[in-house]
């Protein structure tokens, strides 16, 4: 009886375990952050490993478009240029003290099932063990030709 | 103005006898504190027939030069520099004549930079608290806040990660983070209790947690935990393709212990460890220095601390402790719920989470804090709520705590009828639907049952979880509340 986190659903994000954002719903978040003075960036990847924290950018973060609808087009740009890969839209607040990501949620996926992560493990000295995460679809294809 | 009372005369001063601290130069109503001093508010209760000024200048020279009787070896120093000096005495509201509370004063002292060790948490404190609070001419005393300067606070390096490079570290922004302990918190071995951190972090968790006492009992030894929470913790990680931690709690009899069981879990690849407040400041800054070198978050229960905490006339505000652990350097701390099972009035609360968590604090004498306080970049200290939380508080929770604390549901997780991954997924669920509300402008306070009742259409695991506390919450009164409260204004 599966009743949680079905099958292998990346939860990266702030919103994944909602259902997917609706362009509506992107919008308002993408309000929210241009309120709070965040430069907003869309960014996009076929590697979804948890330590891959350099997706590869849609440009540079939108520092100067106050717009919510211009960015909103931006995102579904980028969901044309790759639907088979992951597209994250984060808020980057440059306020001293922060000079950070604020807010960073995914919105689009690459198919409707997702393959997840296999676990390797090396057995170590005294009962050690040394842990591989790795993303199924990064072991055999090569960037961009993963997800179909 | 109250007056000055130091007997300037040196032959008079210096003559060997008792003379009250008053005249000794304790009491200085005139002196105007450098930005250097390090500033004290305690709250005084002193003994009948002890005046307040006399209280209050016996407490600054108990703190730092005074011995009971004159001493002809303070004039081959600078005594006057030396000298801690109570320059502010005033009474507490709702006490004294006329009230059940025998007179309280908060008394206001200043301390030259140069009283104190750069970068020692153990030497300020042995100053500070060290004599002072069992002085018989004081019913009572209580440390309520203090103001570092700047310059010593940069002698102090602070919580070896912070807010920021933590939420970097695990990829996690824009929601506060999620975590449990591990219930039962005694007895399971290290199998069972593996079992317990899998579940709660693949149903959604991003933290499980030792218990402040788990350290290495017959039931289950350090080593054979830590293996079993790892195995538990990259299960969950491959999962859900998100970063997943356990504290690992590392508090042991002796620094060398500690020190075995913090390199193991870094050999194993855990991302934070914990301690216990109960190891003391020492052992805790030697902690932060280690977590600061070997990449790992510092996380720190606050075992022990209500002991002197939590009465209103004797002791240390929790305020005072949060200033010396973010100084002493922890990345996590307890600091309170509001809502939860555990004593925590909202106002003093808000004061230790902005104590823990802002680059500046100005005064808010409705939050305890009594002085403004500049940061000077000290990293933040990410604040902890846990005890007695459960889903169905999620829009309380965000509002009161912001968005910058770990969320702790242990019995609000693993009680659920359904299971430990149930209840992660109804917490996860509730936490990101009540952030998405948020940031769309919905006034949460109002819509929140809505909102979570909303999501449970689709979510059975929130349904159930709304369904098993709806009724649970602790309306007990707080003991720790403001002296101070707004007044009440007519706006137009």
């Amino acid at each position: 009886m599966a009743m949680t986190n079905p099958g292998s659903r990346i939860t990266q994000g702030t919103f994944s375990f909602l259902h997917d954002l609706t362009d509506d719903e992107i919008k308002a978040q993408v309000e929210y952050c241009l309120s709070q003075g965040w430069a907003v960036n869309v960014e996009f990847t076929d590697d979804p490993h948890p330590r891959n924290t350099y997706w590869e950018m849609w440009g540079l973060p939108m520092f100067d478009v106050k717009d919510p609808a211009a960015i909103l087009y931006e995102v579904n740009e980028c969901r044309k240029a790759f639907p088979h890969h992951y597209i994250r839209v984060t808020g980057f607040d440059s306020t001293r003290g922060w000079e950070t990501p604020r807010l960073s949620f995914i919105v689009n996926r690459p198919t409707e099932e997702e393959p997840g992560f296999r676990l390797i493990r090396t057995e170590d000295e005294g009962r050690t063990i040394r842990y591989t995460i790795q993303p199924y679809v990064t072991e055999e294809k090569p960037e961009n030709e993963r997800y179909r | 103005m109250a007056k000055e009372t130091e007997i300037k005369d040196p032959k008079k001063r210096y003559q060997s006898g008792v003379i009250p601290y008053k005249e000794m130069g304790y009491w200085r109503p005139e002196y105007e504190p450098k930005d250097t001093d390090v500033l004290c508010c305690f709250r005084i209760t002193p003994q009948p027939g002890v005046d307040a000024e006399e209280a209050a200048a016996a407490v600054a020279g108990e703190s730092s030069t005074a011995t009971w009787t004159v001493v002809w070896t303070d004039r081959l120093t600078a005594a006057d520099l030396y000298r801690a000096k109570a320059y502010r005495v005033d009474p507490v509201p709702n006490t004294g004549e006329g009230t059940d509370t025998p007179a309280q004063y908060f008394s206001y002292i200043a301390y030259d930079i140069d009283l104190f060790e750069e970068g020692s948490i153990a030497n300020l404190t042995a100053s500070i608290i060290g004599n002072v609070f069992g002085f018989k001419a004081l019913k009572a005393l209580r440390l309520e806040d203090m103001r570092m300067p700047v310059a010593y606070l940069k002698t102090f390096q602070g919580p070896p990660t912070g807010v920021v490079v933590e939420r970097e570290r695990l990829d996690k922004f824009g929601r506060p983070l999620l975590g449990a302990t591990t219930k039962p918190k005694l007895g399971l071995s290290g199998r069972n209790y593996g079992r317990v951190v899998y579940e709660a972090l693949k149903g959604g968790l991003d933290f499980v947690k030792d218990d402040e006492n788990i350290n290495s009992q017959p039931f289950m030894h350090w080593r054979d935990r830590f293996l079993y929470c790892m195995e538990a913790v990259n299960r969950a990680s491959a999962a859900t393709g998100e970063v997943k931690g356990h504290y690992m709690n590392v508090t042991a009899a002796t620094m060398e212990d500690m020190y075995e069981r913090a390199e193991f879990a870094k050999e194993l690849g855990s991302v934070i460890i914990m301690i216990d407040l109960i190891v003391g400041y020492t052992a805790i800054q030697s902690m932060a220095k280690w977590a600061r070198k070997n990449n790992m978050i510092l996380h720190l229960h606050r075992a022990g601390h209500a002991t002197y905490t939590r009465q209103k006339n004797h002791g240390v505000s929790f305020r005072v402790i949060s200033k010396w652990m973010r100084m002493a350097g922890v990345d996590h701390i307890h600091a309170g719920t509001v809502v939860g099972k555990l004593e925590g009035d909202p106002n003093m609360i808000a004061g230790y989470y902005n104590t823990l968590t802002k680059e500046y604090n100005p005064q808010d004498l409705q939050q305890g804090i009594f002085f403004d306080q500049d940061w000077a970049s000290l990293n933040k200290t990410m604040p902890v709520a846990s005890g007695g939380i459960h889903a169905g508080q999620m829009h309380q929770l965000l509002h009161y705590l912001g968005e910058d604390v770990v969320l702790q549901f242990g019995g609000g997780t693993i009680g659920h009828p359904m299971g430990i991954q149930a209840g992660a997924t109804a917490n996860r669920v509730a936490l990101e639907a009540m952030v998405k509300a948020r940031n769309e402008g919905k006034n949460i306070m109002k819509e929140g049952p809505d909102i979570l009742q909303k999501e449970a259409k689709w979510c059975t695991p929130l349904k159930q979880a709304l369904d098993t506390w709806k009724d649970i919450s602790f309306n007990y009164e707080s003991t720790d509340t403001a002296d101070f409260v707004p007044e009440t204004s007519v706006s137009g």
